[in-house]
């Protein structure tokens, strides 16, 4: 029926970690005293709060709306009272703190009424993008990316493919399948209705090889059309230009996106989610998680979203003492140093990792292994040597910004040099370097405009200083002169304030710089 | 598993488990098979100069890592300095006396991989660069080869080695099939004259057999994965290529291709020398080329050169052309069009 | 022998030449007013003047011509004195004291109940980041300030204060990771 796909190049065989998942059925777990949203857990611009501390809220309804295109809405996820916005940990690898809507529960979960589902036969695109993005829909594979937005770039670039990526290809994950097994008509009716979204002329379902009961669960329903592909069980075989590469044998082109090379690609759970928008008129408030690793029953949880990580753990109980917390999957997820900061959209996965033993890292000695699993065809070694020695430059003519931080080379490095890290150090200090170059520039043209307005004024300047210039006193304004003694005692009271004002201030404002960038 | 001092750890959080001492354990349990046979061919010798040389290689490396105020334990035993002392002691006629393979051992972790910033920083591989100054400044002492069934057992072996003893080197010493071949072939003579006599079988002497063994394990790295298949079919390739070419040539005057294949260093070099990581290209493509010309290089030294063999010089010649070869084999990035 | 690593020198020898030419041929030369605007493009356009010159620019200039050196710009700090070194092809100074030490950016406010909308500050921005009128309360616009502090000294009331710049302009990074052994 399906063949097993081949062709991407690199990739690393991982161990699969998820054996014990896979066939096993998800679990709920009770909802915690308090949900978290943080307002910017997607790509581009933070949601705008539009509820206020004190007021009162059901399930589903709207917490946060977006404010630009590249945005997201954000929706209660049980009912409750706000009890503040402010500052919380949120799931970032250096500990940073966001803004965050906190919502108490009160117990009683009521709902809101769903809006009425839409007429397959009769919707268009645009209705279904609306849709959509009132459900506040991102990318649940991890990326995060507002699925409107996606689809209607998708629309105006007439892509022709509609891919659904189900390829959990990092160990340990296991949320896609089961929620597939689970859902799997829900999964074709997302699929259907994306692709009648996009107007694609072909859907095409992307399983992992060793998916074989949520496979078996698509094939016994109408697939309407859609093709189910197996890919092989190779890391990243699950990222967005391997899997294109994979199922149409054209490349993404550096520096572009999938709509380049024609094709939209959405999650399975985002396809679930969207059948749930659109037919149940639910927005997005719940998702599966994996809980694995050490922890005493590692399961797929049904989770709403803004659960506290450390919940879910309580949940599945902790079976290591001396353990790191990571979001997302072991090769490309984020070590949480705040447990308590919560479940966002796209967290697919929270794992429990022993702390490993200290780790001894030698210089390279160019053994290759990282160009050959590299999948985006770079130099591993080379851009390390070149990350390493600060020249930012050379690193951006390697390709740098082409490199996915899938960690394949990290994983197979002897000498086991942390290279993701030197690649997002050398990235985050090029993107530094440009927005400093770019606020150069901008501090350039108001320097030089200033100048020119000086010139043209100089000569009625220069006149009108020539009589006042050595006064020092007073005010080179070319405006009407104050009267003098008036002047004066305004500078001394000012004076005072100010001073007494700094000294009460000082030490605070010292200790404002909250964000540790060092 | 990846962290720093702040705490902050980027991803990946697990790892594969390999480590430069295991790699470099994998290059010595394959080599082996190929000192075995070695030492039964050649005598107790062979033992005796990898020996040497890798204890003077790791007194050499300890005394650098204490100068350099660097950590003993993760460099000493990284194996690298051991496989650096194991392919020097190979490459060391058996009789030599002991002083050449612990100079040419000091030398090349002192100055060839030490004087360039340690382990993963030398430019040419330091066993091979080590055996080139020992060939350069000792060409006599670097010929003490045991003559094809010349019996130089224990006694005469340390008698050799340590005492320095050269009646006996020159009792139990003459030339190697190559240096014979090629010796005889500079005089003018036609192959078929030097065929009968002096006991050269070409394939004599136990040098197709060592061959074989080293060929083995070298198979055997590959299969490991420690090894990539470029640098070794590459070195074949090349070395068959231009001996075939000079054979069809004129097959009086020169070697044939087995001859080549087969004689001298040629799979320890195609296998386990030329295969260096930190001193050869990186690119697949890259190794290719590196491998083809390291091939192509041994046999011109072999046939119109001064030395035993050309697998040292072929090797750090080619070394000295890694980054340029990297530099233009860098393969197409993902999503780029055709560069150039 | 000796033909054979003569023939594989040569070889290497012309590839290598070859790439040089190559190379050379791609990149061509830059006039001293163009060396300037290079100079320029690499400060950091606070137009503090803590390098004793007017502005960026004309610090720029006075490289370009060798009257002035590439350590005296504290804002730039270490990374602009390397980029300086490497454009000039000179060796890289330390930052030299007598101009500043390097801070972590800044910004200055206004404490608007304090000032008294003298205008000094104003005229003193090199930037225009401050607007007002006499008489009237000033207030600094924040993204447009460059921390070059040059409204400081004017100001008859000291109501002037240096603050760290908002996190947009240092967000988080990616450390460098714990150095590699050796």
């Amino acid at each position: 029926m399906s063949t097993v796909l081949r062709g991407f190049h690199g990739g690393v065989r991982l161990p699969r970690s998820k054996e014990t998942l896979q066939g096993t059925g998800s679990r709920s777990v009770a909802l915690p005293p308090l949900l978290i949203y943080p307002l910017q857990a997607h790509v581009g611009t933070p949601a705008r709060p539009v509820v206020g501390v004190g007021q009162k809220v059901r399930r589903d309804e709207l917490l946060a709306a977006p404010s630009s295109y590249v945005s997201q809405a954000i929706h209660a996820g049980t009912s409750g009272v706000i009890v503040e916005i402010a500052a919380r940990a949120v799931i970032h690898p250096g500990g940073v703190t966001d803004t965050c809507i906190v919502l108490r529960a009160d117990g009683e979960d009521r709902r809101l009424t769903p809006a009425p589902a839409l007429d397959l036969g009769r919707a268009t695109p645009e209705g279904l993008l609306a849709r959509i993005a009132e459900a506040g829909i991102v990318g649940m594979g991890g990326a995060g990316f507002p699925s409107h937005v996606k689809l209607r770039e998708g629309l105006l670039n007439a892509v022709r493919l509609l891919i659904i990526n189900a390829v959990e290809c990092e160990p340990y994950i296991a949320c896609d399948e089961c929620m597939i097994r689970e859902r799997a008509a829900d999964v074709l009716l997302g699929a259907r209705i994306l692709r009648q979204a996009l107007r694609a002329s072909q859907c095409v379902i992307a399983l992992e090889d060793d998916m074989q009961q949520a496979r078996a669960a698509l094939s016994r329903r109408d697939l309407a059309g859609a093709q189910i592909v197996r890919v092989p069980a190779i890391y990243p075989a699950g990222g967005e230009r391997q899997l294109i590469r994979m199922i149409t044998g054209a490349e993404v082109p550096a520096h572009g996106l999938p709509i380049d090379a024609g094709v939209v690609m959405h999650n399975a759970a985002t396809a679930a989610a969207v059948a749930d928008a659109v037919a149940g008129g639910l927005p997005l408030t719940e998702r599966l998680v994996t809980v694995a690793g050490a922890v005493r029953t590692p399961a797929n949880l049904r989770v709403r979203i803004g659960t506290p990580i450390a919940h879910l753990l309580d949940a599945c109980g902790r079976s290591a003492a001396d353990a790191r917390v990571i979001v997302g999957g072991p090769m490309m997820g984020t070590r949480l140093i705040d447990e308590p900061a919560p479940v966002v959209k796209t967290t697919n996965c929270v794992l429990r990792l022993p702390a490993a033993a200290e780790d001894c890292t030698m210089p390279c000695i160019r053994c290759g292994d990282c160009v050959e699993v590299c999948p985006a065809q770079l130099q591993p070694q080379a851009l390390y040597e070149l990350a390493r020695a600060g020249d930012w430059d050379g690193a951006s003519d390697l390709h740098l910004f082409d490199c996915i931080e899938c960690g394949a080379c990290a994983y197979v490095c002897p000498s086991r040099l942390p290279l993701v890290h030197y690649y997002r150090h050398a990235k985050s200090e090029i993107e530094a370097l440009e927005l400093a170059q770019r606020r150069a520039a901008e501090l350039r043209s108001r320097y030089e405009a200033r100048l020119r307005r000086l010139a043209q004024a100089g000569d009625a300047a220069a006149e009108a200083e020539g009589q006042a210039g050595s006064d020092v006193d007073a005010a080179p304004a070319p405006a009407a002169v104050p009267d003098r003694a008036a002047m004066r005692a305004e500078i001394a009271a000012a004076v005072a304030r100010t001073k007494a004002r700094r000294t009460a201030n000082t030490p605070a404002a010292a200790g404002e710089d909250e964000d540790g960038a060092r | 598993m990846q962290r720093d001092a702040d705490g902050v750890a980027s991803s990946p959080h697990i790892h594969s488990g390999a480590s430069v001492a295991g790699v470099m354990r994998r290059v010595l349990a394959a080599l082996a098979p190929g000192v075995m046979v070695s030492a039964w061919f050649l005598g107790p010798g062979v033992l005796l100069q990898i020996g040497i040389a890798t204890v003077a290689a790791l007194a050499a490396e300890a005394a650098m890592l204490s100068v350099r105020g660097l950590a003993m334990r993760p460099f000493l035993f990284d194996g690298t300095a051991i496989v650096a002392g194991v392919l020097l002691g190979l490459a060391m006629p058996p009789l030599a006396p002991w002083w050449l393979a612990s100079l040419a051992a000091v030398f090349a972790m002192v100055v060839v991989k030490h004087a360039h910033g340690g382990v993963g920083h030398n430019l040419f591989n330091p066993a091979m660069a080590g055996y080139a100054l020992l060939l350069v400044c000792f060409p006599y002492a670097m010929k003490s080869w045991p003559a094809p069934g010349a019996e130089a057992w224990a006694a005469d072996v340390l008698g050799a080695v340590f005492l320095v003893d050269t009646a006996k080197v020159d009792a139990v010493s003459g030339a190697t099939a190559l240096s014979f071949v090629r010796d005889g072939l500079r005089g003018m003579k036609m192959l078929a004259e030097l065929r009968p006599g002096a006991g050269a079988s070409l394939l004599g002497g136990g040098a197709a057999w060592v061959n074989l063994a080293f060929l083995g394990g070298g198979l055997a790295l590959l299969a490991a994965r420690v090894i990539r298949w470029q640098i070794p079919a590459g070195f074949i390739a090349g070395l068959l290529a231009v001996s075939l070419l000079l054979y069809l040539g004129d097959a009086q005057r020169h070697a044939s291709p087995l001859f080549h294949l087969m004689g001298g260093a040629t799979m320890l070099g195609a296998f386990f020398i030329a295969t260096d990581p930190v001193s050869s290209p990186v690119t697949p493509r890259g190794r290719l080329v590196f491998g083809l010309l390291v091939g192509a290089v041994v046999v011109l030294i072999r046939r119109f050169g001064q030395y035993p063999d050309g697998v040292a010089f072929a090797v750090l010649l080619m070394n000295a052309a890694a980054p340029l070869i990297d530099r233009h084999t860098r393969p197409r990035v993902y999503g780029e069009r055709d560069t150039r | 022998m000796f033909t054979a690593i003569a023939m594989a020198v040569l070889v290497l020898g012309a590839l290598m030449a070859a790439r040089v030419l190559v190379a050379a041929s791609a990149s061509p030369p830059r006039g001293s007013h163009g060396l300037a605007a290079d100079i320029d493009r690499l400060l950091p356009q606070t137009q503090c003047g803590r390098c004793l010159h007017a502005g960026c620019r004309p610090y720029a200039e006075a490289i370009a011509r060798g009257a002035a050196r590439i350590n005296q710009c504290p804002p730039g700090g270490e990374a602009t004195i390397r980029r300086l070194a490497q454009l000039l092809g000179v060796e890289p100074l330390a930052l030299n004291p007598r101009h500043g030490r390097q801070a972590p950016a800044s910004v200055v406010i206004i404490d608007e109940e304090a000032c008294i909308g003298c205008t000094r500050c104003i005229q003193a921005c090199p930037v225009d980041a401050i607007v007002g009128a006499a008489r009237q309360m000033h207030t600094v616009i924040t993204a447009e300030c460059t921390g070059c502090e040059l409204c400081i000294p004017p100001c008859p009331v000291d109501c002037i204060a240096v603050v760290p710049a908002p996190a947009a302009q240092h967000a988080w990074q990616w450390p460098a990771p714990g150095r590699v052994s050796a």
